[in-house]
């Protein structure tokens, strides 16, 4: 071992609201060797271009800006004198836990650390993994990105702006580039909903007058330097475009809201394990991969819609991996959770349930693979049915969630566990 | 007046460029795009082909063994990446055995070296994600990759540092010889020079026929690729081709000097040479016939797509040397398509000695030799990386994550000879936005990097220059600087 090594109990990847309430969780639980790495040169993460209102009604049970949401777990974080390095990007993990990391302060350093958090968050997939013919000029964003440069920098992608796809961000910006006086031509969606949040729809769409054209996509883009247009078509059940319903828009500006994806490369070189419906680390309910110590949670587990939830979420793995770092771990079977029918990305994949003491309750959680009104959430063991709850509506766009108490994990235990969505309850 | 005007900033025109800063003499490259490697240089296989496929005898055959055999050393001083990675022509049926033969003859006719046939086993034990249906296939342990934007650069940089000049964003709309010189008429006024080299890809047969009795036909034919994200470890180590059927020529499937995985061509005649869209059907064209090479493949890996347009001319060969039915003191090179990567190392030496020994240029004593790019911060060991930092801290910022460049390297693209002057100019010189997320999360940095070294507002930067502007104007304060 080369004596330029520097030990840390616990290394957090991201001061993203993941990292912070990971931190902080870990901390308050008395964790002291604890370093937090962020790229960025601030706290916070995409809050801080998230500058519209709507964060923290769970949490706080108020109704925050984006960087006002990252602001109280930033003073919390502060008020305990964690050791925040921003301007630092880790290079890679290994299995052994060895990060590299990189900054204009304190050049290559490399920590050995006893425990790691994963939070490094998720990223836009771009045009290009979507393959959209046509040609490649200028004015074709991803929303966030267009985001940064309207919030951030302070400038305007464009004047006349299509979006394709209505994931929050899409919705979001949909408003935003129609506030600051830019003309939204429409919203085009591929699925015959929308992947959003419903309140974004009404409140970024409807109240602007932008129309959400469901079941479309786009099919050519125009222009050789800068966008000039592109093509707008209708899809089939099979989401192919159907010839004849072509529509020219022009335009100067793309937005696309197509999707985010899991940031994994540093958990893919530590050899964590990915779960190809999440693209995010398979993990137990204390939110630990395959690579002992090594913990994962908020966005670059598996996407969330709100922050709230990435923050407890968070906590959790945070208060998990001091426990890991504190203290022996009680004895366990282990519970594998499949996705059944309608049931897409079920987190956590595995259940590690104590053998000679009450389990606390778990929170599993899923998205559906489509609109369900007026269905079941069920949870069973091949011998019988945990739970049946009806619920009004699933919906894509909206993460679902099932509490299975301890009784029902004890049940559970060492057996496999299938969540799906059936119309009637089941017994 | 200049001595020599070379028309085309692609690597034909770059090695050209390159061959003449040995020489003292005064020289100008132009090129209708804004930066260099604009066209079919930055959007092919990246394939130095070892020379099998071109029919014996012919231009094509000749300068493509010939800068095959030349590349490596070609590569080394100037930094730029180079694999010898080897390649395979797969054949499935028994039909294609003949096939592979021929080309197994017509590499031995070209003088290729070590080349053989092998079944099916041996193939699948050199490259197990093969498609395992394959029957037999011809190895060409000769084959290499090369990165054909940054060999363009570098090429262009060296030039320039030996006096050089790129005259970018200026297209020749007309080309003729009065009063004993070559006139290029442009927007902006009219050159003359000595000498001309029309090395001007998908726009050289509308040059040369300016200036010629004897015409000449440029054909576009597009290619429309695939491009995947690195994997560790590389699902292929070589290239491999499809042997030619009826059915068509067949796709390739290669790595890069980079890692990422290349799906296609297509091969597309078409009428600008421009026009660089995809198409749906061309992309799924790509991707039904890589699946036969390799089934699978993930579409969840895949980075871009994007085309290129090869200049084919109709007689088939490269036209290389002074332009038939021309006044004296006019070279070309025409219909560079596939192999024209492989050739440009010959290409480029014959033809500069050749426009040099017409004019009767002496060899440069102060010539100035290349300057080998430096070893990109993503490919250091901890310790090169340390060393890096110490000497420049911009080495410690990040620009862009997927390929970990740093702001020292976007600076350096932006200060080279011929420097980056657009984000697109960035990412070729660096990779930043080359990556998985293709530009989303570093684009900005870039942007404001950008005009810090150029000394603009920030609307003031594009994605590869003209009009192809990233920023309508400010909000507010920054609103002084609206569009």
């Amino acid at each position: 071992m080369r004596d330029d090594r520097i030990p840390v109990d616990l290394l957090v990847v991201g001061a993203g609201p993941a990292g912070l309430a990971a931190a902080i969780a870990a901390r308050k639980a008395g964790v002291t060797s604890l370093v937090v790495l962020e790229r960025e040169d601030e706290q916070g993460g995409i809050l801080n271009q998230c500058i519209h209102n709507g964060f923290g009604l769970h949490r706080f049970r108020e109704e925050l800006t984006g960087p006002e949401y990252a602001q109280r777990d930033i003073d919390e974080a502060q008020a305990l004198e964690l050791d925040i390095r921003t301007g630092t990007t880790v290079l890679d993990i290994t299995p052994d836990k060895l990060v590299t990391a990189v900054s204009r302060e304190r050049g290559i350093q490399v920590f050995e650390a006893k425990a790691v958090i994963l939070a490094m968050g998720c990223r836009e997939r771009p045009r290009g993994a979507l393959a959209i013919p046509g040609s490649r000029p200028a004015g074709v964003f991803s929303a966030g990105t267009a985001q940064k440069l309207v919030n951030m920098a302070g400038y305007m992608p464009g004047k006349r702006v299509v979006i394709l796809g209505s994931g929050d961000i899409g919705l979001i910006m949909a408003r935003r580039m129609a506030l600051q006086g830019a003309q939204v031509l429409a919203c085009v969606e591929l699925m015959p909903y929308s992947s959003g949040l419903n309140r974004n729809i009404v409140q970024c769409l409807q109240d602007y007058d932008i129309p959400l054209l469901l079941s479309h996509t786009v099919v050519d883009i125009h222009g050789r330097e800068r966008l000039s247009g592109v093509t707008v078509a209708a899809v089939g059940e099979d989401r192919q475009p159907l010839p004849g319903t072509e529509k020219y828009l022009a335009c100067d500006t793309l937005l696309l809201s197509v999707g985010l994806i899991p940031e994994n490369e540093l958990s893919l070189s530590a050899g964590v394990q990915l779960s190809p419906a999440t693209q995010g680390p398979v993990v137990n309910n204390l939110f630990e991969t395959n690579i002992k110590g090594v913990f994962a949670c908020g966005n670059v587990l598996h996407v969330h819609d709100l922050v709230d939830y990435v923050s407890r979420e968070s906590a959790q793995a945070g208060q998990a991996a001091a426990d890991y770092l504190l203290g022996a771990r009680p004895c366990f079977l282990r519970s594998r959770v499949c996705d059944g029918q309608g049931v897409r990305g079920t987190v956590p994949q595995l259940l590690d349930i104590p053998c000679e003491q009450t389990p606390e309750t778990v929170e599993l959680m899923f998205r559906p693979d489509r609109v369900y009104q007026n269905h079941h959430v069920t949870v069973r063991t091949p011998e019988e049915v945990l739970l049946s709850q009806r619920r009004m509506i699933f919906t894509p766009g909206e993460m679902a969630e099932v509490k299975l108490g301890p009784a029902m994990l004890e049940q559970a235990r060492g057996k496999t566990i299938t969540v799906e969505i059936t119309k009637e309850k089941q017994a | 007046m200049y001595d020599i005007v070379i028309i085309g900033a692609g690597v034909t025109g770059c090695a050209v460029a390159y061959r003449l800063g040995q020489y003292a003499g005064r020289v100008a490259v132009i090129d209708q795009a804004h930066d260099v490697s604009a066209g079919a240089s930055k959007a092919n296989s990246g394939i130095v082909h070892a020379g099998y496929d071109a029919k014996a005898g012919t231009q094509k055959a000749r300068l493509n063994v010939k800068g095959a055999l030349m590349m490596e050393e070609y590569c080394r001083p100037l930094g730029v990446p180079y694999v010898r990675s080897g390649a395979m022509v797969l054949g499935f049926h028994e039909e294609d055995r003949a096939t592979l033969e021929a080309l197994y003859h017509n590499g031995l006719a070209n003088g290729v070296k070590g080349c053989r046939l092998i079944g099916r086993e041996e193939v699948l034990s050199m490259e197990p994600r093969l498609n395992p249906q394959v029957l037999l296939a011809l190895d060409v342990p000769a084959s290499a990759l090369v990165s054909p934007y940054e060999l363009t650069l570098a090429l262009a940089d060296s030039a320039a540092e030996n006096g050089v000049q790129f005259l970018l964003g200026t297209r020749v709309t007309q080309l003729a010889y009065q009063q004993g010189a070559w006139q290029l008429t442009t927007p902006g006024g009219v050159l003359t020079a000595r000498a001309v080299i029309n090395c001007a890809g998908g726009d050289a047969g509308r040059l040369h026929n300016q200036i010629s009795t004897r015409q000449v036909h440029i054909i576009a034919r597009r290619g429309q690729y695939y491009l995947l994200d690195h994997n560790k470890p590389a699902l292929f180590t070589r290239t491999i081709f499809q042997a030619p059927t009826k059915m068509g020529k067949g796709v390739l499937v290669t790595p890069t000097t980079h890692g990422n995985l290349l799906l296609g061509p297509t091969a597309e005649d078409i009428d600008d040479c421009a026009d660089t869209i995809t198409t749906r059907d061309g992309l799924k064209n790509v991707l039904e016939k890589a699946r036969l090479t390799f089934p699978g493949v993930s579409l969840r890996r895949v980075i871009t797509t994007f085309s290129g347009n090869r200049a084919h001319e109709a007689g088939g060969d490269f036209i290389i040397g002074a332009v038939e039915g021309a006044p004296e003191g006019a070279f070309e090179a025409i219909g560079i398509e596939s192999p024209g990567l492989s050739a440009a190392p010959a290409i480029g030496d014959e033809l500069g000695d050749l426009a040099a020994l017409f004019l009767n240029l002496p060899k440069k004593a102060d010539y100035i030799a290349p300057t080998p790019l430096p070893k990109a911060f993503s490919a250091m060991d901890e310790d090169e990386r340390r060393a890096a930092y110490q000497k420049d801290p911009d080495y410690g910022r990040i620009v862009c994550r997927c390929e970990q460049v740093t702001e020292a390297e976007v600076r350096r693209a932006i200060r080279r000879p011929v420097g980056a002057t657009s984000l697109d100019g960035v990412k070729f010189r660096t990779r930043a936005g080359m990556g998985r997320c293709q530009s989303g999360f570093c684009s900005t940095r870039v942007m404001e990097i950008l005009a810090e070294e150029l000394g603009c507002e920030l609307p003031g930067i594009t994605k590869s220059g003209g009009k192809s502007w990233m920023l309508s104007g400010g909000i507010g304060k920054a609103d002084q600087n609206a569009r």
